[in-house]
């Protein structure tokens, strides 16, 4: 399968095959502002199979996310068909609406608050409900 | 110090030197309550239970109206426009409308968070849920601190329902900030402190025997197995009766044990040890309304505290 290379945009690549979907939803995308593929289970020499989004014409994409969905992941920045940017991702401090606290008694189960979560342990991945202080293990 | 204007929703949400300048200023109050009867006139609390509550709602009460204030409030939320399904946000905007100061109790962890955040007042959270009980916590101290002078170096035993007590949970986050304080847990494996409590205390140990703990203790601090927390009432019928204290089991325990607890109790400590001269858990409850008179003092700006 041929995929063309893009001159301005976002490159995500080295996505755990299975999981593009899932990233774009929650990088939440405006589709209206460039073009967007979405590449599925290609052939990958360092992880066998993979999946890689490319976003033609976007700059500013909030990617804090990806560190927490998917680690492995590399992102990377083009201009004028060079290569500006490779991000090396890590777990934010602080992640809005990506997890959902597992505590029943906890109050974002009844009030339409925002599932806010912070990283508690960087080493083991821990984040904490800012609500209830439920610790959860990254993205689990 | 300044607390004016301040909320109260987490244990930590005070510093030790806030906490010791409440408790020197409870102090005070205990001495001559009568210089501090108008403190508060013409300032309104609102209290706002949608749990049960004996002690923390009538304590509080009795603080406002011994300064001199006046209280509002409901103490079962089918009497107010929560049964209609109204959302803590729009309840504490009104609120905040009408008072000055306002309490919440809620069964959901992390409500007094989402409440302050929308109020315009003071808010103090009287126990949200099995999390934190920060009101509770300041009781506690102010009558370990009365007897013991301070509380460095001291080895508190916490027993019973470790998962759900909120009592637990915010005196192991603000004593764990004093120098030298040994803790040990003693629950069923069921009902451990949850992880991110054991992850505030440095020096602890985690026992299923009180027996064999009790000769060590400083202070122990007993509590009753929650039981409106459990979703399933076999395991707690399993669990309830866990751990029972009595006289008996207190010959082993130090000569100057203080025995806590934050009250109800149900039958983890026998009668027979309330005229033990260790018991202080009456002396206790009636110290949170000394406290909470400070409190509320200090958060409406009617106390400096030094």
């Amino acid at each position: 399968m041929e995929i063309n290379s893009i001159s301005n945009g976002i490159v995500i690549d080295h996505l755990q095959a299975g999981s593009g979907m899932k990233v774009l939803d929650y990088l939440n995308i405006d589709t209206e502002l460039g073009s967007v593929a979405l590449i599925m289970n290609v052939p990958s020499r360092k992880y066998d199979r993979k999946d890689i989004i490319k976003l033609e014409n976007y700059e500013n994409v909030d990617v804090n996310v990806l560190g927490l969905i998917d680690h492995n992941a590399t992102v990377i920045y083009i201009q004028n068909g060079e290569i500006v940017k490779k991000l090396n991702l890590k777990l934010p401090q602080k992640v809005t609406n990506v997890l959902k606290c597992k505590n029943p008694r906890c109050i974002t189960s009844m009030e339409a608050v925002p599932n806010v979560f912070h990283l508690a342990d960087n080493v083991s991945g821990k984040y904490k409900c800012e609500y209830c202080d439920n610790i959860i293990k990254s993205w689990e | 110090m300044d607390l004016q204007g301040r909320h109260l929703i987490a244990p930590l949400d005070l510093t030790v030197e806030e906490m010791e300048g409440l408790f020197s200023l409870s102090q005070k109050i205990i001495a001559r309550p009568e210089e501090y009867a108008e403190l508060c006139k013409g300032k309104l609390l609102a209290t706002l239970f949608y749990e049960p509550s004996t002690r923390t709602r009538l304590s509080f009460e009795a603080a406002m109206l011994r300064l001199g204030g006046q209280v509002i409030g409901f103490s079962e939320p089918q009497s107010s426009s929560v049964s209609k399904g109204e959302s803590i946000a729009d309840t504490i905007r009104t609120v905040a409308g009408y008072a000055d100061i306002a309490v919440m109790r809620h069964p959901k962890e992390g409500s007094a968070l989402v409440a302050a955040r929308k109020s315009g007042i003071p808010m103090i959270n009287a126990g949200d849920g099995g999390h934190f009980h920060p009101t509770q916590t300041l009781t506690d101290l102010l009558t370990i601190k009365l007897e013991k002078g301070g509380f460095d170096g001291i080895t508190i035993g916490m027993c019973g329902d470790l998962k759900f007590g909120r009592t637990v949970h915010s005196l192991i986050c603000a004593l764990g900030r004093y120098r030298g304080v040994k803790f040990i847990l003693v629950s069923p494996e069921e009902l451990r402190a949850p992880e991110y409590i054991r992850d505030e205390m440095t020096d602890f140990e985690e026992v299923r025997d009180l027996s064999e703990a009790l000769p060590k203790l400083d202070v122990l601090y007993m509590t009753r197995v929650q039981k409106e927390r459990f979703f399933n009432e076999e395991d707690y019928i399993r669990l309830k009766d866990s751990y029972i204290l009595n006289a008996a089991k207190l010959k082993k325990a130090k000569d100057d044990l203080m025995v806590l607890h934050p009250l109800p109790r149900v039958n983890e400590i026998a009668i027979d040890v309330d005229d033990d001269p260790r018991a202080f858990y009456f002396k206790q409850m009636k110290n949170g309304m000394y406290i909470r008179m400070a409190l509320l003092a200090a958060l409406l700006g009617k106390a400096d505290l030094t």
